[in-house]
């Protein structure tokens, strides 16, 4: 029988290891898998690379993972925000090297490496800074610019409910990063408020097909489903 | 002469957004803009986090943390809203379903060069989200910002001296004092607040002005 159920955070997160790409899903605190990530923290891996669209906020989170000293360095689209200090310092400390990404890129190179493709052509930077030193191509017309995939050995996703093959669904806006990183990467690690027995997902309405997801983490209490 | 506040600029912008236009909002200053379409017209406002038919903000007591927009800021979605992913959310921009993105700016040139990214400056820590993104997939991008910096400097340029966030991609610039046409033809006056000439325009900003034909 196949469970992707892990039992705890910390066994969802046993084969982490030092010098590990992550990919971790959010916007803002929209879907940011906080508890997997304290799970990171206590697990112990350093020299991360950390893939997310930003760079953290506040004393938790990513933020936390920076303040550990536990990442090596950050691709992301908007790392300064107001309450950024922990990344800002370590950055301007040069002990965090930082990849800027234009939002959109990340996303298509994120969906390239999931899809299994070798690199795209895409219009977002051509001529600016953020696209220095790269090949372009014009193609009808248009200017392009190459860019490769991104992929990662883990991927962290929060997901409103998952079951134990790895279907997930989300919640409003929570949603963002976590079904095209659950694609890209390795080993996908989605933590979930709830987890439900097969069946109980409309097939119409799951949003991250099973094949996709790894483990399942629950990190709120059993809801009335999965406990009947 | 009698600058246009904020509210009156996103007003002035509003009143260019048509019936059933999809449109991006930027954060900031852009993001007002919401709060003058007139209820009778169906604008699908988009989100870059994900949600198509924005809606205002809630009462305090209806915010949801996982219902915000592109500012981190609570959000509500309208009847008929939808949820995605990053990755259709950022091909509806760059896939050219966007009807018009509204941006701010540190300049935009003549030909409708934008700089909002960066500053250049050698501590500065860049970040650059989806402004790149809007400035390259929208099928219009609108900049609305003030005419002058505050140390009187114009931020209608001849070539922008701050990094680019996209090569000819404004199509229109909405100032506290006038409003310009900008692209290939250069930059042309749309209409000014009262008390103001294309003269003192030209003096202000140092570039080539033209007046935009009656009826643009």
């Amino acid at each position: 029988m196949i469970d992707k159920i892990s039992p705890s955070l910390r066994q969802a997160v046993a084969d982490l290891h030092d010098g590990a790409s992550i990919m971790i899903s959010g916007f803002g605190d929209a879907g940011a898998p906080h508890e997997l990530m304290e799970a990171v923290i206590a697990h112990g891996a350093s020299d991360l690379t950390i893939i997310s669209n930003n760079a953290g906020a506040g004393e938790s989170g990513i933020a936390a993972l920076i303040k550990a000293n536990r990442v090596r360095k950050v691709i992301c689209s908007f790392p300064r925000q107001a309450a950024s200090h922990h990344f800002d310092a370590r950055y301007r400390a040069g002990e965090v090297e930082l990849e800027l990404v234009p939002q959109g890129n990340l996303a298509a190179r994120i969906q390239a490496a999931g899809s299994g493709l070798g690199a795209i052509f895409t219009p977002t930077g051509y001529g600016t800074l953020l696209a220095q030193g790269k090949e372009t191509r014009e193609i009808d017309g248009r200017n392009y610019v190459l860019e490769y995939p991104i992929h990662a050995d883990f991927a962290l996703i929060k997901a409103r409910a998952g079951d134990r093959w790895g279907n997930l669904v989300y919640r409003k806006v929570a949603r963002n990063f976590g079904p095209i990183m659950a694609m890209a990467a390795k080993t996908t690690i989605a933590q979930v408020a709830e987890v439900v027995e097969l069946g109980a997902l409309d097939p119409e309405t799951v949003v991250t097909p099973g094949i996709f997801v790894n483990r399942v983490v629950q990190v709120a209490p059993l809801s009335v489903a999965a406990a009947a | 002469m009698q600058r246009m506040n904020r509210e009156e600029m996103a007003a002035r912008v509003a009143r260019d957004i048509p019936e059933g236009a999809y449109v991006n909002l930027g954060i900031g200053l852009p993001t007002m803009v919401a709060n003058f379409l007139p209820q009778e017209r169906d604008i699908f406002l988009q989100s870059e986090n994900g949600l198509l038919g924005m809606g205002p903000a809630p009462a305090e007591e209806d915010v949801d943390w996982e219902l915000i927009n592109a500012g981190k800021q609570p959000v509500t979605l309208l009847a008929g809203g939808s949820f995605f992913h990053h990755g259709d959310s950022f091909s509806m921009m760059r896939g050219g379903h966007i009807d018009i993105c509204v941006l701010g700016a540190f300049q935009v040139s003549v030909n409708g060069d934008l700089a909002n990214w960066h500053t250049g400056a050698p501590d500065a820590i860049p970040a650059v989200g989806g402004a790149m993104d809007l400035a390259v997939g929208a099928k219009q991008v609108f900049v609305m910002m003030d005419l002058m910096t505050k140390r009187g400097q114009s931020k209608l340029v001849a070539q922008c001296s701050y990094p680019l966030t996209g090569l000819s991609c404004v199509s229109r610039v909405y100032t506290d004092v006038a409003v310009f046409d900008v692209g290939p033809a250069g930059a042309h006056v749309v209409e000014m607040v009262p008390g103001m000439t294309i003269d003192q325009l030209r003096d202000m900003t140092g570039v080539d002005l033209q007046l935009a034909l009656e009826g643009v």
